[in-house]
């Protein structure tokens, strides 16, 4: 059974927030919009994005850590947001994963975000349904797309390919090799929800440095002789140029 | 969370709703098989079940509010096999049809009318344990995924509909007011303990998920720095109540006093007086109101540990 | 089954389209492809054919859409109301043509009287080719744009010593390096590839450290943060090539052959000629204008020969005296000698940085060039005729930015810098340093300012370009006494090597009459009335300001612009732009071009919807108006127009008659078949259009590297114009530039010499060896007042101030915060979240406090250009922007304090006129309690221009095609 997900590496992640603008734009104008917004050019502007980027700091100066962390729906393998839903609007696709809302049965009750521990649903103010990450499924299968192309649009935009977007159940695909060897987590073990999305750690590389490094025989010092420099040799040399 | 003022009246009206009729049942259930007239209890009973439909409806139409989509809200039932939320949809107008079923069938006396009673009474049980259990199942707020969640709403809306019960007994002057009094007055203590219990066990609450869990950092100190939005989100407004802690702490006086010790004391020194006890049906509904406000605005949600800080 | 098809599109019936061009939502310039809905732009991704950013988009890419259709947009040219005070927002619409003969008859006017009463300014601009055209043809030397106030420190600073610098003209081979240092740094210019490159490099294993105050963005995935003191790195890095000298860990063989180290210098001084080059009179001069005729010391003969004799190996330690008795010394003796005391402990005084960490900074960039060596098999022959097999690399990378530019001793941290990293024997080759065509270039480049104000004639264009490299006091643009021609002082002795000109001072010094008083002032792209000037609530009264006589100070203000920025509301005459979506537009050769690495790049916008209202693309309306003026070289022989339009211009303008050489290097030649040089080819807009929008020369690998010296690629270079000779390009360890002024500020020369009060400037500062000293402001600052330094950094989801009437990037940043080190706000009595005052001598602002452990506590700082002022850019008067946000440039200064004399100069880099943005000195305390909540200064909020419509509040979703609910 295919689980499509989302694996995003915070070892690379600069925090640009280009995949929160890029969800917007996609999706505003995709199956799963329009996205609202309020206030546009007022106070307090705000309004529904699929996906955010938050900033952490992590222990304290001189040693901070700045972690920027991007969040969107998690696509659950046992999404507490689902079975909550009196309508059925909100499901999880059985080909591949995928946690949806269908806007035509969402009565906008907002229950499913209570049962979400992760803040990424969001209720648009302007349609009055719940929306959230869709993974992209109008772009993931478009036919209309090149190959390569039928990505989400986060992982598409993102400078610094922090994104990967694949299946996690196949235990060949670049997710999963990703998570496996570079120690990928989900977040909030503890709640029994096991995220598909699953985020990749800091690492840190070091270089180590043994006193005899900086000892060698082709130390250019000892081919320029160490000057004395209050004697200007030779004076009086026989040469000419 | 934030305290949506629609579902607060919602829960407090059909729980009154609920408790009435259980009440008012039970007398008229006990009175039959005691073997009194069923003319004599009869006002009671049809009264007592229109007010309880009333107030029903009022939760009905409150919920309504609470809808981005409420011409869809038929949909609701859909989901009945997972969603608790989906069998309170059911099971709400499910009680409200078997109680007008009820005060047709006791206002023409009919002998069926103790089966629809009955019928309705358990509905009224199951409403109360799905809308407990509609907070219950969210796990994850911690404060309300335990039993006592469906205790206190069942003890609360019986002891509000106690007492309303008991003022239109005394509004009818019926024999049976002072008995439902103390039946006001002892499910009021009971809702008390209870909740009480609940208030106790959540400030005990261990803490589950945590910033390190949530972003996966092990480190003991972690700060949000910057939420994402500077203007606000549907997280930042659904999650919080936005209150300072005086605010929590008034709304717990305000359950004690007027929910708890201002209707125990109008009940046990009033005489079953029908100026009394409506009075104190009022404040006890005052007080539930701001019961539930707390419920909400207690239960810490783990989300929540994602918005923290704007920059 | 759900009813709601996910898959499903929106409107399956529209007309869609994909065209592509080039983004514009900032200067870094990545391929797009634009979705059109039924004519609306509904998507805009990165292209992936394109080599800049290979399908990668950033934020504001992303949100294009939301400058397209900002209701802040200007639709209509504007003049303001006779009668009505300046500021005061009150316009009446005018047509083109109106607007076109008010600006002949005046411009005309200004052209036959005296030219350099127009001045031309401009900001975040590429089209520097054609604005410094029209300025010159025009005959002003008033022209720059904003390199002066932004980054002329990196852009001089590393190529007055290795003919190339950061910026887009080359940086950091971070496919191939193993160890990154990145150097006040926040989002840089090439901001999508260097995401890019970082995440590839991390990924790769490589090691990142960042040296920066605070540590966000890129500094947030570095291995390693090094916090510093603001202004010192100069003494950081003079540290580092104390310790590498030290140890030995310099690359001998590429200092010897490819660097001046060698370089014997005159160190006789009783002599004229001290300091400068000893000169081989009998050897080869390569070029006439820039003669190469050095010696070396050749060690193994022990005796002086001319430099790059075949078989010689220069001494680069030791003192010599020629034959003639002349005392000599290599240049890197010299360096050696000047670094001796500047020891890891002197450093870490400064920087406070520990002493530890500075050595073994020393040492890993050292041991990590000497022994992970990158050999690749590629075979090239350098200028002086070596063959060599293959090309080396030291996998130690640099990139620095404006945390290095942007204070007043940059200039020469920057040098330290490009010195350092020749002493590691990185520049050119792979894992280091990389040129991007058109560099490199000579040392410094052939452009010469003009020579004085007979350069400046009513009715004829200047001699030279307004900008240009001076090489020597003869360079210079003063008249006789030395006073300065330019209206910003530039290439005078206040700043003699400001390359790109002081935009930052225009306007105090055309308000004050010094030099002299300017009659119209026309800014482009530039927000001078908010967070592109420096004293800015100051600056917006110099503005507003009159003459005894009545008249403003500054008679007439154009402006520019695609949006209502503060600085609209100062113009006399507002000229709408279009966006970056509706205009034709050049990313030339002959300016700044997109080059790669591996070759030289251009590129091109093509519009993909039309402009809005009234709005007519700048660069169509300089052509226009040059045909009006006649501006030589838009008129043809015959007097008439010589360009019918933009895009006519940019096909057939050459820089000289039948030179083959224009604006675009790509499909040149009659049918486009050429490349770099050929005839005008009229389809060369469609060939873009067809091509990505994007022309890339790729050259062979032999040409990729070594480029300064590469016989090969130089004489490629010159054959297709990207240079004037073919000589070779030696780094300047030792620069004899700078001891040119030295010497004449000494009195020790003939020629130009400064004016008295500025002779100690120019000796203290014109040192042809890297120093460090404490930044100007600071030196005079009163540390025990000031005690914190305040810099700003950019946001990556935000482009300077044009991107608050964004609706999505404005969610992101909203307002902004000062982030103070917890322990520094506490100590001051100042919470998380608290309103406070930060003041520098200057000035005060009310802002809040965030706390952050991610900068050094000497240091408080804040995202630039967040703030704005009421009402501007279209927002309501109580946005966010306005009411918490603020700008720190209020508490920056344009200019130093006077001096005894009274004598007031630049608060800018005293060599290049660079802006020290990032010079002040700060206090911080707690607000009252009784104060508003509100930041401070505030000004009266400006009302919607005609044209301009308010949108109207509540929730909206832009989603025209269905239900067009915007
Ligand atoms: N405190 C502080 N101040 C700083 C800096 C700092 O680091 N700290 N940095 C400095 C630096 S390096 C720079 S480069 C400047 C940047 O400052 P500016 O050059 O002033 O840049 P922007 O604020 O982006 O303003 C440019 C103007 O261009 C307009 N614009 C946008 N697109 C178009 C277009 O297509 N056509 C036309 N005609 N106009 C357009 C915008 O509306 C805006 O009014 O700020 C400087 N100011
Ligand atoms: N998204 C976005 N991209 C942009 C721009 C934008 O506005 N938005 N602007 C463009 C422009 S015009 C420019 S000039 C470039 C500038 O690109 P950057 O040079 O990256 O500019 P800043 O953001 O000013 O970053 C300056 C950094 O220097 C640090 N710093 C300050 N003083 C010192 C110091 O003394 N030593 C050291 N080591 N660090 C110091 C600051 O903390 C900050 O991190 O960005 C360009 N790219
Ligand atoms: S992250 Fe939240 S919304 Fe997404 S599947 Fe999991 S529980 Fe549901
Ligand atoms: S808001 Fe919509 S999707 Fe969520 S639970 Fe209610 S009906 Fe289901
Ligand atoms: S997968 Fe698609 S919907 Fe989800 S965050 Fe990325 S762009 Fe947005
Ligand atoms: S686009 Fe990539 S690098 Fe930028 S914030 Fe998103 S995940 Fe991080
Ligand atoms: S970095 Fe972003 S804004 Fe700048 S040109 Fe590239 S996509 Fe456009
Ligand atoms: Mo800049």
């Amino acid at each position: 059974m295919t689980q499509l997900a989302l694996i995003i590496d915070l070892n690379v992640c600069v925090g640009c927030h280009a995949c929160v603008t890029n969800c917007k734009q996609w999706n505003t104008s995709g199956a799963a919009g329009p996205l609202s917004d309020l206030n546009a050019y007022g106070a307090d502007p705000n309004g529904t994005f699929f996906n955010r980027v938050q900033t952490f700091e992590v222990g304290e100066y001189p040693g901070t850590q700045t972690v920027h962390f991007p969040k969107s729906c998690l696509h659950c393998e046992d999404p507490p947001c689902v079975p909550v839903c009196p309508t059925g609007a909100s499901y999880k696709r059985v080909e591949d994963g995928v946690v949806l809302v269908d806007y035509d049965k969402c009565i906008g009750c907002k229950y499913c975000s209570w049962a979400c521990p992760y803040g990424v649903r969001e209720f648009d103010e302007q349609r009055k349904v719940m929306t959230k990450c869709t993974l992209c499924v109008d772009r993931i299968y478009n036919p209309a797309l090149p190959e390569r192309e039928r990505k989400p649009s986060c992982v598409l935009a993102c400078p610094a390919n922090a994104r990967l977007f694949g299946d996690i159940h196949d235990p060949e695909s670049e997710v999963s090799r990703a998570i496996r060897e570079q120690g990928g987590y989900q977040l909030m073990p503890e709640l029994g929800t096991n995220p598909s999305n699953h985020y990749l750690p800091r690492r840190k590389s070091e270089l180590r440095i043994r006193a005899d490094q900086l000892e060698r025989v082709d130390n250019p010092r000892l081919i320029d002789t160490l000057p004395d420099t209050t004697r200007y040799a030779p004076m009086n040399a026989d040469y000419d140029i | 969370m934030r305290p949506a003022f629609s579902v607060i009246l919602l829960t407090t009206l059909i729980g009154a709703g609920q408790g009435l009729f259980l009440t008012l049942f039970a007398v008229d259930a006990i009175g039959s098989l005691r073997g009194i007239p069923t003319a004599e209890l009869r006002s009671f009973a049809v009264v007592g079940s229109v007010l309880s439909l009333c107030l029903c409806a009022l939760g009905l139409v409150a919920s309504f509010f609470h809808l981005g989509h409420p011409e869809r809200a038929w949909r609701a039932a859909a989901g009945w096999r997972t969603s608790w939320l989906s069998r309170e949809v059911v099971a709400l107008p499910a009680f409200m049809a078997s109680v007008a079923g009820f005060v047709m069938a006791r206002h023409a006396d009919s002998p069926a009318a103790l089966w629809i009673g009955l019928g309705a009474a358990s509905l009224a049980v199951v409403l109360f344990v799905c809308t407990g259990m509609v907070y219950v199942s969210i796990r994850i707020i911690r404060e309300w995924a335990s039993s006592l969640t469906v205790v206190n709403y069942a003890l609360l809306g019986m002891a509000s509909g106690a007492t309303l019960a008991a003022a239109i007994a005394a509004f009818l002057d019926s024999d049976v007011k002072e008995g439902l009094v103390l039946g006001a007055m002892a499910l009021i203590a009971a809702g008390l303990v209870t909740r009480g219990a609940s208030l106790i066990r959540n400030a005990r609450l261990p803490v589950k998920s945590t910033l390190q869990t949530a972003i996966g950092v092990k480190h003991p100190k972690i700060v949000q720095r910057s939420q994402g939005a500077m203007g606000g989100s549907f997280n930042t407004r659904e999650f919080f109540h936005g209150q300072g802690a005086d605010a929590l702490r008034n709304a717990l006086l305000g359950f004690l006093a007027l929910g708890c010790v201002v209707p125990l004391v109008l009940l046990a020194f009033g005489f079953a007086s029908a100026v009394t006890c409506s009075v104190a049906f009022s404040t006890q509904f005052v007080g539930l109101v701001a019961e539930r406000w707390l419920f909400f605005a207690e239960a810490r949600h783990p989300q929540n540990l994602y918005y923290q800080s704007i920059a | 089954m759900p009813l709601h098809d996910p898959i499903a599109q929106p409107l399956p019936d529209a007309q869609t389209e994909v065209k592509t061009t080039t983004c514009y939502m900032c200067a870094c310039r990545c391929g797009i492809r634009v979705h059109l809905r039924n004519g609306e732009v509904r998507y805009i991704e990165g292209n992936p054919d394109h080599p800049l950013n290979k399908g990668v988009i950033c934020a504001k890419g992303s949100s294009g859409i939301m400058k397209q259709y900002s209701p802040a947009r200007l639709t209509k040219p504007l003049l303001r109301k006779a009668g009505s005070e300046r500021g005061s927002g009150a316009y009446e619409a005018i047509s083109w043509e109106e607007a076109f003969s008010l600006l002949e008859k005046r411009l005309g006017a200004i052209r036959a009287t005296d030219p350099k009463k127009f001045a031309l300014f401009t900001g975040r601009d590429q089209m520097q080719a054609l604005t410094g055209l029209f300025a010159r043809q025009f005959g002003t030397p008033n022209y720059a744009a904003h390199g002066g106030f932004c980054s002329v420190n990196m852009a001089a600073g590393m190529i007055y010593t290795i003919g190339g610098s950061f910026w887009e003209f080359g940086g950091p081979d971070l496919e191939r390096s193993k160890l990154f240092f990145m150097i006040g740094t926040a989002e840089d210019h090439h901001s999508n590839p260097l995401k890019s490159a970082l995440s590839q490099f991390k990924r790769n294993g490589g090691r990142f450290i960042a040296i920066n105050p605070v540590r966000t963005g890129y500094a947030a995935i570095a291995d390693e943060w090094v916090p510093i003191k603001p202004g010192t790195d100069g003494a950081l890095l003079l540290a580092i090539i104390h310790e590498i000298i030290r140890l030995g860990l310099y690359d001998r063989a590429f200092l010897a052959r490819y660097t001046n180290a060698g370089q014997l210098v005159n160190v006789d001084e009783a002599s004229d000629e001290f300091g400068l080059m000893a000169r081989n009179a009998a050897g080869d001069l390569i070029n006439p204008l820039r003669p190469h005729n050095f010696l070396w010391w050749d060690r193994k003969q022990y005796r002086p020969v001319g430099d790059h004799t075949a078989g010689a190996d220069p001494a680069l330690l030791g003192a010599f005296r020629l034959q003639d008795g002349t005392p000599v010394k290599p240049a890197f003796q010299l360096l050696e000698e000047r670094v001796r005391d500047f020891t890891p402990e002197w450093a870490a005084g400064i920087t406070g940085i520990a002493v530890d960490t500075i050595r073994r900074l020393a040492h890993e960039m050292g041991i990590a060039a000497r022994d992970q060596k990158i050999e690749l098999p590629i075979a090239w022959t350098d200028w002086w005729g070596e063959e060599h097999k293959s090309i080396v690399g030291n996998p130690v990378a640099f990139h620095a930015m404006r945390g290095l530019a942007a204070h007043s001793n940059g200039f020469q941290t920057i040098r330290a810098l490009a010195i350092l990293m020749s002493l590691l024997g990185t520049i050119d080759r792979p894992g280091g340093f990389r040129h991007r065509a058109p560099y490199p270039r000579a040392v410094p480049p052939n452009a010469r300012p003009p020579k004085g104000p007979q350069s400046v004639k009513p009715n004829t264009p200047l001699d030279a370009p307004p900008l240009g490299w001076p090489e020597s006091p003869d360079d210079l643009f003063v008249d006789e006494q030395g006073s300065p021609v330019r209206i910003d002082k530039g290439f005078s002795w206040e700043h003699p090597l400001s390359a790109h000109g002081l935009m930052h001072n225009v306007i105090t010094n055309a308000w004050r009459g010094d030099p002299y008083p300017i009659d119209t002032l026309f800014l482009f792209m530039a927000n001078m009335a908010w967070n592109s000037s420096m004293n800015t609530s100051e600056v917006r009264q110099m503005l507003c300001d009159k003459r005894a006589d009545g008249e403003y100070r500054i008679p007439f203000i154009v402006v520019c612009d695609t949006f209502q920025s503060e600085t609209t509301a100062f113009a006399d005459l507002v000229l709408p732009d279009t966006t970056y979506l509706e205009r034709h537009d050049v990313m030339s050769m002959l300016d700044r071009p997109i080059s790669e690495f591996e070759g030289p790049v251009d590129a091109v916008r093509v519009p993909v919807v039309p402009p809005l209202g009234e709005c007519r693309p700048f660069q169509e309306v300089l052509v226009e108006l040059a045909g009006r003026l006649k501006l030589p070289a838009f008129t043809a022989a015959d007097g008439s127009r010589k360009y019918s339009s933009y895009t006519d211009l940019i096909i057939n303008y050459e820089t000289a008659p039948g030179s083959g050489i224009g604006f675009l290097a790509g499909w040149r030649g009659k049918d486009g078949e050429k490349s770099m040089r050929g005839e005008p080819n009229p389809r060369q807009w469609d060939m873009y259009a067809a091509n990505n929008c994007v022309f890339h020369h790729h050259m062979p690998p032999s040409h990729q590297y070594m480029r300064n010296w590469n016989k090969g690629y130089l004489e490629w270079a010159q054959q297709v114009g990207i240079r004037r000779d073919n000589d070779p390009i030696v780094i300047h360890i030792y620069s004899e530039f700078l001891q040119r002024f030295r010497l004449a500020a000494q009195g020790r020369s003939t020629g130009r010499q400064p004016p008295n009060h500025l002779r100690k400037r120019v000796e203290t500062y014109f040192d042809p060896l890297p120093f460090w000293y404490e930044p100007l402001e600071a030196s005079v600052s009163d540390h025990a007042r000031y005690p914190l330094c305040a810099v700003t950094q950019r946001p990556m989801a935000m482009y300077h101030s044009w991107d608050s009437q964004n609706a999505w990037l404005r969610q992101i940043h909203t307002h902004n915060y000062l982030f103070v080190n917890p322990a520094t706000a506490m100590a001051a009595g100042i919470a998380d979240g608290d309103w406070m005052w930060v003041e520098s001598r200057w000035g005060k602002v009310r802002c809040m406090c965030r706390y952050s452990g991610a900068v050094e506590p000497g240091t408080v700082w804040t995202w630039n250009a967040i703030g704005k002022a009421s009402g501007a850019w279209n927002l309501t008067p109580d946005a966010n922007e306005s009411q918490k946000g603020f700008l720190l440039n209020h508490l920056i200064s344009e200019e130093l304090p006077p001096d005894g004399l009274g004598h007031r100069l630049s608060n800018s880099d005293p060599i290049t006129g660079q802006a020290a943005w990032y010079d002040v000195r700060v206090r911080i305390y707690k607000a009252a309690p009784d104060e508003p909540r509100q930041t401070s200064p505030q000004f009266e909020p400006m009302q919607p221009l005609p044209g301009v419509v308010r949108p109207k509040s509540g929730w909206r979703s832009f989603f025209a095609g269905i239900g067009g609910k915007w």
